[in-house]
């Protein structure tokens, strides 16, 4: 018998699932199996609350509270030798988990190794600025602010990077449209000009296949062929499409005859 | 010895020559197009690939200004993101009269491929625009041509640019 699916709320599901696919999942590994990754988390929970770790694709990942982000981060630098940090910003899991995983992304240098340090934070918290112990943090703090409106306490200038200063909004969130907002749709318009010039200018095309049927200027019917920049609102009268007319000769017999009566 | 008397019966004309004022004042402004220095994205590239010796705007008296002042073309070359479009337009108001715009590639055209929150969808939202260069991004014959047909568009118009249309619908 065919398997029983349920047919209520069918339009949320996914409209199509290839019945052989697998999600793909990388292997994930005890710490214990790496020396050094084992020291280093040994080091650490010594003195930070570790609530989960593991080493994936090579690298350690290793969740904390969000408290500790500052105190962790110096204990891997000093002690652990994490001495540089590639990356860190934010990743939006609000939908589903109803809060955001910050990550720190390390490089020890000495060992060639790289750990992950995440925590989770709601939306509206705070975490703690970790510029006085890496310089890349600082630029990294800004865009994750930008983009995720995640503050980072006591950074030297905490301020928007890649949008302008006055934007309302943060454009990596999972709820923010990509083609932007009320005010994002406007934003150059209201700047320049006033709010009162939005008439005149009026709204984005965010259409690239866009036909207007009555613009004579841009575009041209095929068989109603009209002036540039005529009005037709009225309607446009038809042009008749001439094609070059085709004599068939046949060749058989009396086709001398034919091609006389051609002449 | 060089002929130093002309016979101006026989030489087939005086050295005069007969013109209207808006055809010498076009005359002028078409074979002196000053655009400003001004690249946004890698349409810029081909802009200065253009400038350079290889396709040499110089001999159509097309000479890249570094100041807004002393511009006559603005050819928007480039993404124009919503964050730098109001010192676009701050350039383009710097500019003198008269001026002209080339928006050049598909995306100062119509934001092209970045239909974002980030990207103008058109300069043409901040700035009229004049000549409209489709390519992504235009080679410098294109923009070759697109400095042409500006020349023919001044020379078509009035010297006198109140009486344009497009200096009418211009918004300020």
């Amino acid at each position: 018998m065919r398997k029983y699916v349920p047919k209520d709320n069918v339009q949320k599901q996914s409209y199509y699932t290839d019945r052989f696919h697998v999600v793909p999942s990388t292997p994930r590994e005890e710490v214990s199996t790496d020396e050094a990754f084992a020291k280093h988390l040994e080091t650490l929970s010594a003195k930070v609350e570790i609530k989960s770790s593991r080493i994936e694709l090579g690298s350690m990942v290793v969740e904390i509270n969000h408290e500790d982000n500052y105190k962790a981060l110096e204990i891997l630098r000093d002690e652990c030798g994490y001495a540089m940090l590639s990356e860190m910003s934010a990743v939006d899991y609000l939908a589903k988990d109803g809060n955001f995983e910050v990550f720190y992304q390390l490089l020890n240098l000495k060992e060639v190794k790289r750990m992950r340090l995440v925590m989770r934070i709601e939306q509206g918290l705070a975490v703690e600025s970790v510029v006085p112990l890496y310089k890349a943090a600082n630029f990294a703090e800004r865009e994750m602010f930008d983009m995720f409106g995640i503050v980072a306490n006591n950074h030297p200038f905490m301020k928007r990077i890649l949008m302008p200063d006055d934007w309302e909004g943060h454009p990596l969130l999972k709820t923010y449209p990509l083609h932007g907002d009320e005010f994002a749709s406007w934003y150059e318009v209201d700047k320049i000009f006033g709010k009162e010039a939005r008439e005149a200018i009026g709204p984005e095309n965010r259409d690239p296949a866009r036909i207007d049927r009555y613009d004579t200027k841009r575009f041209s019917r095929v068989g109603y062929e009209v002036p540039f920049g005529a009005d037709i609102s009225e309607g446009e009268t038809k042009t008749e499409i001439e094609y070059s007319k085709t004599f068939l000769v046949d060749y058989t017999k009396d086709s001398g005859e034919q091609l006389e009566n051609r002449k | 010895m060089a002929q130093h008397q002309v016979n101006y019966a026989s030489a087939g004309g005086l050295p005069v020559a007969l013109t209207t004022v808006d055809h010498l004042v076009n005359w002028g402004r078409s074979n002196s197009l000053w655009p400003l220095t001004y690249g946004l994205a890698c349409c810029a590239i081909e802009m200065m690939a253009s400038g350079a010796s290889r396709y040499d705007f110089d001999r159509m008296g097309t000479i890249f200004r570094a100041s807004p002042r002393q511009s006559d073309v603005m050819i928007l070359a480039g993404t124009l993101s919503k964050k730098h479009a109001e010192f676009a337009r701050r350039l383009y108001d710097q500019m003198t009269e008269p001026k002209w715009v080339i928006s050049m590639g598909s995306c100062a055209n119509t934001g092209g491929m970045f239909n974002t929150y980030a990207t103008v969808q058109g300069v043409d939202r901040i700035v009229p625009v004049d000549i409209y260069l489709p390519g992504c991004a235009p080679r410098p014959e294109t923009l070759q041509y697109a400095l042409m047909m500006l020349q023919k568009k001044i020379r078509r118009e009035s010297a006198n640019m109140k009486n344009n249309t497009k200096q009418n619908l211009r918004l300020i």
